[in-house]
């Protein structure tokens, strides 16, 4: 528990824009205290590379407590490092030993390309959203009262779960097929759950899947990476739930 | 939308796997129940033996819906896993898939194709000879020139040759590795999924990974050391 | 110059702002498709305010620094967001919001603008619902309420420890679904610089996009300066790293007033700081106040053992602890507002109790609730004569239903256990109640240039109240600026498309590239964060959480003199013309510093203690009140609005006068 203060050796996944091929850079770093965070590491690499007139290495952060879903990182061959339930800004330097090599890659897929360094363009997740991650619903002051629809706990506890996704693409870096089934069913999931998100189950699900095959992820093929290293504990059952939707949606469904 | 039918979507194509998969699972369990009979009972594997390969239904109808189920399954298992490897194009430097998922469940081209490989070993053992007896030969008698029923005899002979036996006990162990994810993942595919049920169908899918190449194995090393 | 016209309705309280819709001008449907507005900034205020307009039919762009706008730092509120709904019949009501609000601001916030927030709070609860937020429900089915500080009531709507993420989440799916219409255009990764004003309005803002360093000009009939606010000023805070002032910055050296700058609000409950290192400060929700003790040892011999670590704090007996809240403030106890219980922390640690090797922290224990709650638990499960054990197994479950993600993420960060030892927390910047001044329309004093959520300085008075800021947010985003941004665009039906080639665009976009170049061309030895970081030293030991005079003064000056020197001395790798995460900090810092200046002055020139604003000079020196915070309504009764004047230094005062006709102005008492 008490701070230590190691050494490591860092190789990063440098790349200088979209256009540039890119390869991995090594970088020692000395005296790295075990009580600070992992992307606190990289600051002290990167002033001391500014110090020394280099590019710092560009990553992508910003609450930096686990909600904003914005730092990504692939850590020694995992999204968000080799701790469980963190994002990458939660990994502690206390997981890592004195004298590791810690290799740094940005996450990868084609539906994730890089922009520079470990940055990665995740506007396809956005894009899905648009297709039907929301309930149509218009700002009014004559919506009926929130306590006019009962829900059972458990459905609401259950769509709670489902919507604490904070959109990092970790299950996107994870799946060896670069699957965003996770990311896609967690929302699906959600509005499925609630009465208010029902009445457009069916389009949502379809423009949603639609929306996701054409960015270019990969096919979902159950392996439950996505599961063990998601931040947020996001659950396998959102995607049999999209399963479910979708079928009902396809066979079921008008047209 | 026109295009969100089961064949054109992501969903929709591992549902068919799945339900392709099913298929075959249940014709596993059939297959190797008839199989396993050959260890206790010749008469009886050969009378179920001429049963199934003479009657109509079976030959016309179920034997084409076998066939498309493993064409299908296969092909689209290749046509999945191209898409799924371009939609990762650039390599990890490092990946630690060990730590979140099962080997099985990362390799199923892998087992697959290796399971391909042996059917068509074993489609050159066992179905081409069949077809060409029977419908090339119009020989639908079951019968060996002696007289007595041919289907044992031929099973028992092929396993005569140690590296035949081989390459089947190998196949089979593939087979396991490609059932151990194949099965739960298929009621996974198809949205079947619950916190009381799923625990006992992922243990039931670990048995029968086991038991249906076990099997397979002990009927091969059975006739193997049961040679005159 | 502009004056100050808050543009208060006339009329009873209660009355004010339907008569003000009734009254306010509409743009008609079909002219508002030929209206552009630009919203900066896509948290609860923006984000809302982006997709009401959009459905209504306004054509919208809307721009965030962070790659989605599903980001924003709204996204990190923990512990609630309140509503006067009265679902658990304990008297609330409307008024008491307000009052409870007014009060909590330490009367200095506008009374008309905060009865308005009480009014539209319920609306909000029932729109989010409507949006699929799945806030906490009981068993029943029915929403769930917690308690918050500084009121006697529950009207905290929650979602375990993410009431903010599925409120933005809310408002991004909202604004997502105008997106994928065409009516909302996204600028993501795109950072306004400067504010366009041409003939006396705003028309319009300049963006540098973050990806390819391109700048822009951007032209709309409205601007919405919705980015959130500056507690990033003390470099360690409990905000987002990318969390800037600068388009409000920019904003008010175009000409729109600063309001209040010096009312900050240091939240009691965050992680204690544990080196150099640290970038940033850690929130624990102020939920846990409600079932969690603050405690420090009674003897300072307990202190060092506690420190050297030959005592565990969960040995110490009860008499030996000091539960000071409770002890001084008998009536609300552990709930106090959050100024209070800060001051109530710091003034515990400078006299030597502070229980960890910094000596700024106190404890926060779940003992009691352990207990508490897990005989309720063993009652409901029919465990009949429980053990100690099992009582607190119970205990713990409960709490983990309730504060789980909160308790997981202390014990990430600390290493430590809460479950097992008592939680070590201190105080931290969270929340600026400061900000760009607004009338009740939430526009600026530039006509056309709207402010709104933490942005703008309106509803918290001095000190805001826990699970206010959310609500604030969402009625600027929702109910608000939809209805009062047609009073002002209902003049510019006939204005048509704004050309962005004027000599204005012009000017002004040569003055981001000046600035620009101005900082790539310093070519010094320092970093960004050097600067930043001494920038964040002056202001937490000289304009933190106890204020005087001569700390004041000394802070002005020397912030102006690391000013100079970051304009002398700042060095940034890279180029302008690509992504260049230094040149955005650069940016960010160098607006900071002028802002810190007008912060201490601010500071300096209110020489009285009100909410988060303590001055030294002013305390309570006798009476049940002793060593309080002494409000001076004689001769600070006021919003201090300052108006650029060259340098920071410089700045103008302004007065907006604040009348109390509906509230009684009395001393804040929690006692």
């Amino acid at each position: 528990m008490a701070e230590k203060f190691i050494n490591v050796t860092l190789k990063i996944w440098r790349q200088k824009n979209a256009q540039d091929a890119g390869k991995m850079v090594d970088y020692p770093l000395k005296n790295v205290s075990t009580d600070s965070s992992f992307l606190e590491m990289l600051d002290v690499l990167n002033e001391e590379l500014v110090a020394k007139g280099e590019e710092p290495v560009a990553f992508d952060h910003d609450c930096r407590e686990g909600i904003c879903g914005m730092c990504s990182l692939y850590i020694n061959g995992e999204a968000h490092g080799p701790d469980r339930a963190v994002t990458t800004c939660q990994l502690h330097m206390r997981m890592f030993k004195d004298g590791e090599t810690i290799t740094i890659e940005p996450f990868r897929a084609t539906a994730f390309p890089v922009i520079k360094d470990l940055i990665v363009d995740r506007d396809s997740f956005d894009r899905i959203m648009q297709k039907g991650g929301f309930v149509s619903v218009n700002t009014s002051g004559n919506t009926q009262d929130a306590n006019a629809l009962p829900i059972r706990k458990e459905d609401a506890d259950n769509a709670f779960d489902a919507a604490t996704c904070i959109g990092c693409g970790g299950c996107v870096a994870t799946c060896k097929n670069a699957s965003a089934m996770l990311f896609v069913s967690a929302k699906v999931a959600q509005f499925s759950l609630l009465p208010q998100g029902k009445v457009e189950a069916q389009e949502r699900v379809k423009n949603m899947l639609h929306q996701m095959d054409v960015e270019g992820f990969g096919n979902c093929t159950n392996t439950g990476a996505c599961e063990v290293e998601c931040p947020k504990g996001i659950s396998l059952d959102n995607i049999a739930r999209f399963n479910r939707e979708y079928m009902k949606a396809a066979v079921l469904g008008s047209e | 939308m026109s295009d969100t039918g089961l064949t054109k979507t992501s969903i929709g194509r591992k549902i068919l796997m799945a339900l392709s998969g099913g298929f075959l699972m249940f014709f596993l369990v059939m297959h190797v129940t008839i199989n396993a009979i050959s260890m206790f009972s010749p008469e009886t594997f050969n009378t179920i033996s001429h049963f199934m390969g003479t009657n109509m239904l079976i030959q016309i109808a179920m034997q084409p819906v076998l066939m498309l189920a493993v064409v299908f399954h296969l092909s689209m298992g290749v046509v999945l896993e191209m898409k799924n490897r371009k939609a990762r194009t650039n390599k990890y430097a490092m990946n630690n898939g060990a730590a979140n998922s099962s080997w099985m469940s990362r390799n199923m081209i892998v087992t697959g194709i290796m399971v391909l490989l042996f059917l068509l070993v074993h489609f050159v053992d066992f179905w081409i000879p069949e077809m060409v007896t029977k419908y090339a030969n119009g020989d639908m008698t079951g019968l060996l020139p002696d007289g007595g029923m041919r289907y044992w005899e031929e099973l028992h002979h092929k396993f005569a040759n140690p590296v035949k036996v081989g390459i089947y006990v190998l196949a089979f162990v593939f087979l396991g590795l490609h059932l151990m994810h194949g099965f739960q993942s298929a009621f996974q595919s198809v949205g079947f999924r619950h916190k009381k049920y799923t625990p006992v169908i992922e243990k039931l899918g670990v048995l029968y990974a086991i038991l249906i190449p076990l099997t397979f194995i002990v009927i091969a090393i059975f006739h193997f050391t049961t040679q005159q | 110059m502009a004056t100050l016209d808050s543009k208060i309705p006339t009329g009873p309280i209660a009355d004010k702002w339907t008569k003000h819709k009734n009254e306010i001008n509409l743009v008609n449907p079909a002219n508002k498709r030929h209206i552009d507005i630009i919203v900066v900034g896509t948290g609860l205020a923006g984000g809302a305010a982006a997709a009401s307009f959009a459905e209504m039919g306004y054509k919208v762009k809307s721009f965030c620094y962070q790659d989605s706008p599903r980001r924003a730092h709204s996204i990190a509120a923990q512990g609630g967001i309140n509503a006067a709904k009265n679902y658990q019949n304990d008297g609330d009501s409307n008024y008491r919001l307000f009052y409870d609000t007014v009060k909590g601001g330490d009367y200095r916030g506008r009374e008309a603008n905060v009865y308005r927030l009480a009014e539209v709070s319920g609306n909000i609860i029932d729109q989010c619902v409507a949006q699929g937020v799945p806030f906490a429900r009981d068993y029943g089915g029915l929403l769930d309420n917690r308690s918050f500080g500084g009121v006697l009531v529950s009207r905290t709507f929650y979602a375990k420890g993410q009431t903010g993420q599925q409120l933005l989440l809310g408002a991004y799916s909202a604004l997502s679904r105008q997106i994928g219409k065409g009516k909302v255009e996204l600028f993501g990764r795109h950072e306004m610089l400067e504010l366009v004003v041409v003939d006396g309005k705003a028309r319009g803002i300049i963006s540098r996009d973050l990806v390819t360093g391109e700048i822009k000009r951007h032209s709309a009939h409205a601007v919405v300066i919705a980015t959130g606010g500056y507690g990033n000023v003390f470099f360690l805070s409990t905000n987002a790293m990318g969390s800037n002032g600068t388009a409000a910055w920019k904003t008010h050296k175009k000409g729109a007033y600063f309001a209040n700058p010096c009312y900050t609000q240091i939240h009691p409950t965050c992680i204690p700081r544990s080196g150099d290192h640290q970038s940033k400060l850690t929130l624990m929700s102020e939920s846990l106040r409600n079932d969690g003790r603050i405690w420090v040892p009674k003897h300072l011999k307990d202190v060092e053992a506690i420190r050297k670590g030959t005592l565990k704090p969960t040995e110490l007996k009860e008499e030996d602890r000091d539960y000071y809240l409770e002890r001084r403030y008998p009536a609300f106890g552990n709930l106090v507002p959050r100024d209070v219980a800060s001051r109530a922390a710091k003034e515990r640690c400078d006299a030597g109790y502070g229980v960890n090797q910094t000596g700024e922290a106190v404890y926060l224990d779940f003992k009691s609730a352990f207990q508490r709650y897990g005989k309720e638990k063993a009652l409901v499960e029919g465990v009949d004569n429980p053990t100690p054990a099992q009582i607190l197994a119970f205990g713990k479950e409960v709490i983990e239903s309730k504060y789980g993600n909160l308790f997981q993420m202390y014990q990430k960060i600390t290493d430590a256990n809460p479950y097992e030892t008592p939680m070590m927390i201190y105080p931290a910047v969270h929340y600026t109640m400061g900000g760009i001044w607004v009338d009740y329309n939430l526009m600026t004093t530039i006509p056309g240039c709207y402010a709104a959520g933490e942005a703008n300085f309106s509803d918290h008075g001095a000190n805001r109240l826990g699970a206010s800021a959310l609500m604030q947010g969402l009625a600027d985003g929702y109910f608000v600026l939809p209805y009062t941004i047609g009073d002002y665009l209902a003049d510019e039906i006939r204005t048509g498309p704004i050309s962005t080639e004027t000599p204005e665009f012009v000017e002004a976009e040569k003055a981001v590239k000046d600035q620009i170049d101005k900082l790539m061309n310093i070519k010094g030895t320092k970093t960004v964060d050097h600067f930043h970081k001494r920038l964040g030293k002056v202001m937490w030991d000289k304009v933190g959480m106890a204020r005087n005079a001569k700390g004041l003064t000394e802070a002005m000056e020397e912030i102006k003199q690391i000013r100079e020197e970051f304009w002398s001395d700042l060095k940034i790798p890279g180029v302008a013309n690509g992504m260049n995460t230094e040149l955005e900090k650069a940016g960010r810092v160098a607006d900071f510093l002028e802002l810190g200046e007008l912060f201490a002055k601010d500071a300096l020139h209110r020489n009285e203690s009100c909410g988060g604003h303590f001055r030294e000079e002013s305390v309570e020196l006798d009476g049940e009140q002793k060593g309080e915070a002494k409000r001076d309504d004689e001769n600070f009764k006021y919003v201090a609005a300052w108006e650029w004047n060259n340098t920071p230094g410089e700045a103008i005062l302004h007065k907006e006068d604040l009348k109390f006709e509906f509230i009684e102005l009395k001393q804040r008492s929690y006692k």
